[in-house]
């Protein structure tokens, strides 16, 4: 293999392990424009990628086993919209025992899967398009979940600013006064979202255990964390889902940076590779949201007039304002 | 559309907010609903557009009886609300604003929607570019906006509460005529108003509330002697200024430059002295809040100095400007200023000082009755402040000010507020100055910039003109010099 098909299948792999990240992402993205936080996605994550294989093995049904992630998935949204839009309690409170639930419940129930050999997604290369020099490799030789994905992030890039319904959507989680002024059923449309976005925050599961990391390994499945690295995507992507699918990338290339290094560095103990994504994500996230610090402001002032304008101007396009409404309660009188 | 409202009562918890209230507006014309803050103006239209259920009491539409049970359903029935802070997504575009909630193919089409913006802005000679962020339109702009979309969506009946509030005089000009031209065709208008001025000067016929019911009514043209009386129960009149001597300077501003994502105002001199009053006159957005917050402590300057008593406090944090005796006042009292869902008493328990780590109840609560009479505060100590009315959201935070100030700054300090009320806070704010306070205010209201200000500065798209002393100004002098003109 020469070094040009190296860099490509490097960048491919990149892509398609990304992939539960941008369904995770993107689930949280439109249930937070909808102004709900649903802070259980690592408990779901786990617990959707245990169940669903599980369902998989039991059942033979590859299909069988997305759905009852899907299931999963919205079920836990679905606490947390009762919780939050039906009860008015706080969604941190809700989601955030739930994540702990879920974590738990799936090493608990998957004690008896630990290790078991199930079916796997296989690859399915696009005809025609896979042969494409350069783009056929990196986009057109996957497995169906990744093709999905891609699919995914323009669809609610579509939905959200190209759609009557999606315009609405923005205005729930900005201001749920004006969108009930217009006509819209404000908590109706956070649960539909709410869940809707649950179901595909529970796809990430299966796409983990029955593709990425096929199988269920119980605590060294390695997945505990990556829905907290979602919540944090969704607020580097500034709620938009084509930043957001960028955040993904970047995560999963920091990810195979890690692994690609280490024969290089050997002195530099595994662990820290493996884990080094994480805090340089979180890194991330603060550099792109720095714009309003207040020492962002005065370490700026120090530079010549021409230069402070442009970093100004970098920052304020970098960055993004939550849905003003993201957890408050919505009650028309 | 014939608009009939019957007996319509409302009650939240202990408050009445409408009683027994009976309206007719006839298809046509302009109604007026006047009355002063808390009277119930709001509550009643909120009903007839669908934002609140009422109690009791019937509603008819072109002489059947209409079930409104929510702003949908207004919507269809053709009820269109304009409210006093306009009811839209600031961070989206106007054309994005005009389009959403609209029925129609799912996919959206803003070329096609734009050009209907345009042209039904034409109508009405309005300007709002189409492709403007709402959070960078002026209120009026908004207004405009707002008022298309209903128009748009097919309403026939039009309700505008306090439409005049935080919109220039050419703003309000296009308004009124707009709304002529549409009551000209047939549509019914409801305007919500505490300003006599424009009731005189649009409404047919006025419907004056006083504590939810309905105290009279009156046809143009009009005795504005009884509709005062009949809004407060009694005769009120502004009262004459006091004059306070100044004393030296307190505050100089040295080639102070303030800047935000918009705007930058640079080069600004000025020397405020003890005990006097400078108004600050402009539109709405063009620089007076930026230099507020600036004095303030809340913005750092970009450039100069600005010294309280000799001392440079340009580039301080905001607790030295605080503890150098500088308070600031926002216009957006719930949002900024107090905290919605605490009570007053809980508001002074923060501020008191020295308070140890526990509360002292019985102290505070003294305290808080005290501060609430001597505020005339009318509401309990123990409800939560966002369940006071303006006037007296405004009288609380201004309670809370701690004695000895040396610099108040205001933004809009009676922006919405009735001439009582009004009159009410200016009198605690000008015994401010005879104890040797600088107060420093905004306006929209220029009225009040000349009646109170000894000095007034006007801001015009980031230029900054005077100080010129407010007796050698006139209403008209300060609406040319806000619109640009030396």
């Amino acid at each position: 293999m020469n070094g040009e098909s190296l860099v490509l299948v490097g960048l491919a792999g990149i892509l398609s392990s990304a992939t539960p990240l941008l369904f995770a992402a993107i689930g949280e993205t439109l249930a937070e424009r909808a102004g709900v936080i649903n802070l259980s996605l690592n408990g779901t994550i786990l617990l959707s990628a245990m169940g669903s294989f599980g369902v998989a093995v039991k059942t033979g049904s590859l299909a069988l086993g997305f759905l009852a992630g899907a299931v999963i998935g919205a079920f836990m949204a679905l606490i947390v919209a009762f919780g939050s839009i039906t009860l008015r309690q706080s969604q941190v409170a809700v989601g955030f025992v739930l994540a702990m639930v879920g974590r738990d419940l799936s090493y608990f129930l998957g004690a008896p899967l630990m290790g078991r050999p199930g079916p796997t997604v296989p690859s399915w290369p696009v005809p025609a398009l896979g042969d494409i020099p350069v783009l056929g490799p990196l986009l057109f030789r996957h497995d169906l979940p990744t093709y999905a994905g891609f699919l995914l992030v323009a669809g609610a890039w579509f939905w959200l600013y190209r759609t009557r319904p999606g315009l609405i959507l923005q205005g729930v989680g900005e201001r749920p006064a004006a969108a009930h002024a217009r006509g819209a059923n404000v908590n109706r449309l956070r649960y539909l979202y709410t869940i809707f976005g649950g179901a595909l925050v529970g796809l990430a599961g299966p796409i983990y255990s029955l593709s990425i990391k096929a199988g269920w390994m119980g605590t060294i499945s390695g997945l505990d964390g990556l829905g907290w690295i979602a919540l944090a995507i969704t607020i580097f992507g500034g709620w938009n889902p084509w930043r957001a699918a960028l955040g993904a990338w970047f995560f999963a290339l920091l990810q195979w940076l890690g692994l690609v290094l280490q024969p290089h560095l050997p002195g530099v103990p595994m662990q820290v590779l493996q884990v080094a994504p994480f805090p340089l994500m979180i890194l991330a996230l603060l550099l792109v949201n720095a714009g309003n610090a207040e020492w962002v402001q005065r370490a700026l002032a120090a530079l010549s007039e021409p230069r402070r304008r442009a970093a100004a101007r970098l920052l304020r396009s970098l960055r993004a304002a939550p849905p003003a409404s993201l957890g408050e309660h919505f009650e028309s009188r | 559309m014939n608009i009939a409202l019957e007996n319509i009562s409302k009650r939240f918890g202990e408050v009445q907010a409408n009683e027994g209230i009976s309206l007719a507006v006839p298809a046509g014309t302009i109604h007026g609903i006047l009355g002063e803050n808390g009277a119930g103006k709001s509550t009643l239209m909120k009903i007839l557009s669908g934002f609140i259920r009422a109690d009791s009491g019937r509603t008819f539409l072109d002489g059947a009886p209409a079930q409104i049970r929510g702003p949908a359903d207004a919507i269809r029935l053709g009820i269109g609300m304009l409210h006093q802070d306009p009811l839209d997504f600031p961070p989206m575009t106007a054309v994005d604003n005009f389009l959403a909630g609209r029925t129609g193919a799912w996919r959206l089409s803003r070329p096609d929607a734009r050009r209907e913006l345009e042209e039904r802005q034409a109508d009405f000679d309005f300007r709002v570019d189409p492709g403007a962020r709402v959070e960078n339109l002026t209120v009026g702009e908004r207004q405009q906006l707002e008022m298309v979309r209903l128009l748009s969506l097919g309403a026939r009946a039009l309700i505008l509460d306090e439409p005049t509030t935080g919109i220039s005089a050419l703003q309000k000009d296009r308004l009124f005529a707009a709304l002529r031209k549409l009551a000209a065709d047939g549509k019914s208008i409801i305007l919500i108003s505490h300003k006599l001025r424009d009731v005189e000067m649009l409404c047919d016929e006025v419907t004056v509330l006083r504590r939810a019911r309905v105290a009279g009514r009156a046809q143009a043209p009009y005795d504005l002697n009884e509709l005062v009386r009949l809004m407060f129960g009694r005769v009120v009149t502004r009262e004459p200024r006091l004059e306070v001597p100044t004393g030296g300077p307190l505050l100089t501003l040295d080639g102070l430059a303030v800047e935000d994502h918009r705007l930058r105002l640079a080069g600004l001199n000025l020397e405020i002295r003890a005990g006097e009053v400078i108004g600050l006159a402009g539109l709405e957005g063009s620089g007076q809040e930026l230099f507020l917050r600036a004095c303030g402590g809340l913005l750092r300057p970009a450039a100069g100095r600005l010294r309280l008593a000799g001392r440079d406090l340009a580039g301080e944090p905001y607790p030295v400007f605080r503890d150098a005796g500088i308070a600031y006042v926002p216009a957006a009292r719930l949002e900024e200023g107090l905290v919605a869902g605490l009570t007053p008493a809980e508001h002074f328990a923060i501020v008191e000082p020295g308070g140890g780590l526990v509360i002292d109840w019985k102290l505070t609560m003294e305290q808080a009755e005290r501060r609430i009479a001597e505020y005339d505060i009318r509401g309990a100590a123990t409800g939560p402040v966002d369940s006071l009315s303006g006037g007296n959201q405004q009288r609380a935070l201004l309670s809370l000010l701690p004695p000895g100030l040396c610099l108040v700054l205001l933004e809009h300090p009676t922006r919405g507020l009735d001439v009582e009320s009004a009159s009410a806070i200016w009198r605690k704010l000008l015994d401010r100055c005879a104890d040797g306070a600088a107060l420093v205010f905004t306006s929209s209201d220029l009225e009040e910039i000349l009646q109170y200000s000894d000095r007034v500065l006007v801001f015009f798209g980031g230029q900054v003109a005077g100080p010129v002393p407010a007796s050698a100004m006139t209403v008209e002098r300060l609406g040319e010099m806000m619109g640009g003109q030396p």
